[in-house]
C-alpha cells in the first residue's frame, strides 16, 4: 500500500514537473523582456529600428523576416510533401515503399547545424553564381527577384528551411492518408475511377483538416528553426522585398546577439523576442494538434 | 481526345510527378550526405579524436573535447529526463481520460512544438545566472528539457499497447499495483521506450542551439560542472562560420563524425523496433 502511494506520488509530480515546464518558460520569458516591452511600449512589433547602441529596438524586421523565410519554405515544401505522402501511400509500388520513406526519415534526422554547414559552403555559393543570376534574368521583372545575388539571404533560408519541413509534413501527411477507410478508395475504384481519381475524391477530401495540421506543424518547425537559418540569412536586420537580400528572423537574431548583448535593455529586447516566438508557436502548434486530432482521432504521436 | 485517354494521361502524369516530388525532395539529402563524406573523410584522422584544437592558424589538432563533451552533455540530460520523461508517461497512460491528463499531454506537446532556441534562453534566465556563468550543468538542463516530452508521449503509447490481460493477470495473482506497473507492464513496454530513448538522443545530440547560451562551448577540457564545456555541433557551428580555412576543414570531419552517430542512431533504432513489432526479440 505505502509502495502504491510512493509510485502514484512520482508519477503525479513527473507529470506535474511537464506542466509546470510549459508555465515557466512563458512566465521567465515574460518577465525578463517586460523591461524593454514597458521602455519601448507598443511600438516594439511594428518599429523597424534595431539599434543596439541607442537602445531603440523594434520586432518588425525579424518578425518580417520569420514570416517571409517560413512561407517560402512552405511553399517550396507543401507541393512536394503533397506529392511524397500520396506517392509513399497510394501511388508506389510496395517495394518502393519503405525504402523511399527511410531515406525520407534520415533528412529528418540530419543536424540542423549540418544543414547550415551545407548551406553556407554549397547552396548560398551555388545560389550566387547560378541559381539568383538565373531567377534574377528570368523573373527580374518581379521585386522579389531583384538586386545584387549575394546568395546568403532569405532565399537561401527559405530553401533550406524547406528541405527541413518536407520530412515532417509528409510523414504527417501520409499518415493521414493511411488512415482513411479503404471502403472509400474501393467505392471510388469500384465506380471505374483512375488510382490518382481515387486519390482525389476519396482520400484528399477527408484528409483536408489533417492535412493543414500536417502544414501547421511544418510551419512551427520553420518559425523556430534556428542554426541553419542563421548560418545562410545573413543576420542583417532590414526589411527588403527582394529575397535575394540578407535578413534576419527572431531566432537567428537571438542566437547571433545573445550572448554579446551590449546591455540589459538589449538583452531585454532578446528576450522579448524569444517571448513572441514562444506565443507564436505555441499558437500554431495547438492549432495544429487540434486538426489533426480532428482527422485521426487520436492526437498524432509516435514519429520523429 | 477520348475521355478515357484524358484521364488515363491524368493518372500517369500525377503518377510521375508524385515520383518526381520524391526525387526532388531527396537530391538535397544525397548532396549534403556526399559532401559531408567527401569534404569530412580527408581531415578525420586519429589526432582529430585525441587532440585539443591548436592556435588558431596551425595545422592540425583535433576535437577530442568536444567529443566528450557531447557524451557528457548527452549522458547527464538522459539521466536527468528520463525519471521525468518515463514517469510523467506512465501517470498519462494510468490517468489518461482526467483533465488534468489532458493539460498535461497539451503541455508535453507544446514543450515539443517549443523552438530549441527558446528552451536555451529560458535555462540561461534560471541557471546561468544565477551560477554566474555557462556550465555543462546548464546544457544539460537544456537538453533533458527537450527530451522530457518525446519521453512521454513514447513512454504514453507504448505502455497502451500493453494488452490488458498481463495487467490482469498479474493483479489476480496478487501483485501490488506499482510493482504490476513496474515489472510486468513497463518491462513490456521496454523495447518501444528504448527506440524513443534513442531516437531522442539522436535529436539532442545533434542540438546546437540550446547549448549556445547555456553550455557556450570550451577550446579545452572542461574541469568541472560548472565550467563551459565543448560539444561536438557548437563546435562544428563555431568553426563553420569562421574564416579559418583548417577550422572549417574540422567543422566537415565533425559534421561528419555527428551524421554518423545521430543518422547511425536514428536508423538503427528504427530497425530494431519494426524488428521487435515483428515479435522477434523483446
Amino acid at each position: 500500500m505505502n509502495r502504491d502511494r510512493l509510485f502514484e506520488k512520482v508519477s503525479l509530480g513527473s507529470a506535474l514537473i511537464v506542466f509546470f515546464l510549459v508555465v515557466l518558460i512563458g512566465l521567465m520569458l515574460l518577465s525578463e523582456g517586460f523591461p524593454a516591452l514597458r521602455t519601448i511600449g507598443i511600438r516594439f512589433p511594428f518599429s523597424d529600428a534595431w539599434n543596439p547602441v541607442s537602445g531603440n529596438f523594434g520586432a518588425l524586421p525579424f518578425i518580417f523576416g520569420t514570416l517571409v523565410s517560413s512561407a517560402l519554405a512552405l511553399v517550396i515544401a507543401v507541393p512536394l510533401s503533397l506529392g511524397i505522402a500520396m506517392f509513399l501511400s497510394e501511388l508506389a509500388p510496395r517495394f518502393m515503399r519503405v525504402p523511399i520513406a527511410t531515406l525520407i526519415e534520415i533528412l529528418a534526422a540530419i543536424p540542423s547545424v549540418i544543414y547550415g554547414l551545407w548551406g553556407i559552403f554549397f547552396l548560398a555559393p551555388w545560389l550566387r553564381e547560378t541559381g539568383e543570376p538565373i531567377l534574377g534574368k528570368t523573373l527580374g521583372f518581379l521585386p522579389l527577384f531583384q538586386g545584387p545575388p549575394y546568395g546568403i539571404g532569405m532565399l537561401a533560408a527559405g530553401v533550406i528551411l524547406a528541405i527541413m519541413i518536407i520530412p515532417i509534413i509528409s510523414s504527417i501527411t501520409r499518415d493521414i492518408f493511411l488512415a482513411v477507410p479503404n471502403e472509400q478508395r474501393e467505392a471510388a475504384l469500384a465506380l471505374g475511377a483512375t488510382r490518382w481519381e481515387t486519390t482525389k475524391m476519396a482520400v484528399f477530401r477527408m484528409s483536408r483538416p489533417g492535412v493543414a495540421g500536417a502544414i501547421f506543424l511544418g510551419l512551427g518547425r520553420a518559425l523556430g528553426e534556428t542554426m541553419a537559418v542563421t548560418m545562410v540569412i545573413g543576420n542583417r536586420p532590414d526589411i527588403s522585398l527582394s529575397l535575394f537580400a540578407p535578413g534576419a528572423t527572431m531566432a537567428s537574431i537571438i542566437a547571433n546577439e545573445f550572448t554579446e548583448a551590449t546591455d540589459d535593455l538589449h538583452l531585454s529586447a532578446l528576450f522579448a523576442l524569444g517571448l513572441t516566438l514562444f506565443l507564436v508557436t505555441f499558437v500554431i502548434n495547438a492549432g495544429a494538434r487540434w486538426l489533426v486530432t480532428k482527422t485521426v482521432g487520436v492526437p498524432f504521436g509516435g514519429r520523429s | 481526345m477520348t475521355l478515357l485517354l484524358r484521364r488515363r494521361m491524368m493518372n500517369l502524369t500525377m503518377t510521375i510527378l508524385a515520383f518526381l516530388s520524391a526525387l526532388i525532395a531527396l537530391v538535397p539529402l544525397f548532396f549534403i550526405l556526399t559532401h559531408v563524406v567527401s569534404k569530412g573523410a580527408s581531415a578525420l584522422n586519429a589526432d582529430f579524436f585525441t587532440q585539443l584544437p591548436l592556435p588558431v592558424g596551425e595545422v592540425g589538432g583535433g576535437v577530442a573535447h568536444a567529443i566528450i563533451g557531447t557524451l557528457f552533455l548527452v549522458g547527464v540530460g538522459t539521466l536527468l529526463s528520463l525519471p521525468i520523461g518515463i514517469f510523467a508517461g506512465m501517470f498519462l497512460a494510468e490517468n489518461g481520460a482526467t483533465r488534468f491528463s489532458r493539460i498535461v499531454r497539451f503541455s508535453a506537446d507544446m514543450l515539443n512544438g517549443t523552438p530549441s532556441i527558446v528552451i536555451g534562453v529560458f535555462v540561461y534566465a534560471i541557471l546561468v545566472v544565477p551560477f554566474g556563468g555557462f556550465s555543462a550543468i546548464s546544457g544539460s538542463v537544456a537538453l533533458a528539457i527537450i527530451m522530457i516530452p518525446m519521453l512521454v508521449r513514447t513512454t504514453e503509447e507504448m505502455i497502451k499497447l500493453v494488452p490488458h490481460s498481463l495487467r490482469e493477470a498479474a493483479l489476480a495473482l496478487g501483485v501490488p499495483y506499482w510493482k504490476m506497473l513496474w515489472s510486468i507492464v513497463l518491462r513490456t513496454a521496454r523495447s518501444g521506450i528504448v527506440t524513443g530513448l534513442l531516437l531522442s538522443i539522436a535529436r539532442i545530440a545533434g542540438e546546437t542551439a540550446p547549448l549556445l547560451f547555456t553550455a557556450l562551448g570550451n577550446q579545452f577540457w572542461s574541469q568541472s560542472l560548472f565550467e563551459p564545456i565543448a560539444a561536438l555541433p557548437l563546435m562544428i557551428f563555431t568553426y563553420a562560420i569562421s574564416p579559418f580555412e583548417e577550422w572549417q576543414r574540422q567543422a566537415w570531419a565533425g559534421a561528419l563524425l555527428l551524421i554518423m552517430m545521430v543518422v547511425g542512431l536514428n536508423v538503427a533504432s528504427r530497425l530494431f523496433f519494426r524488428q521487435t513489432l515483428k515479435g522477434k526479440r523483446s
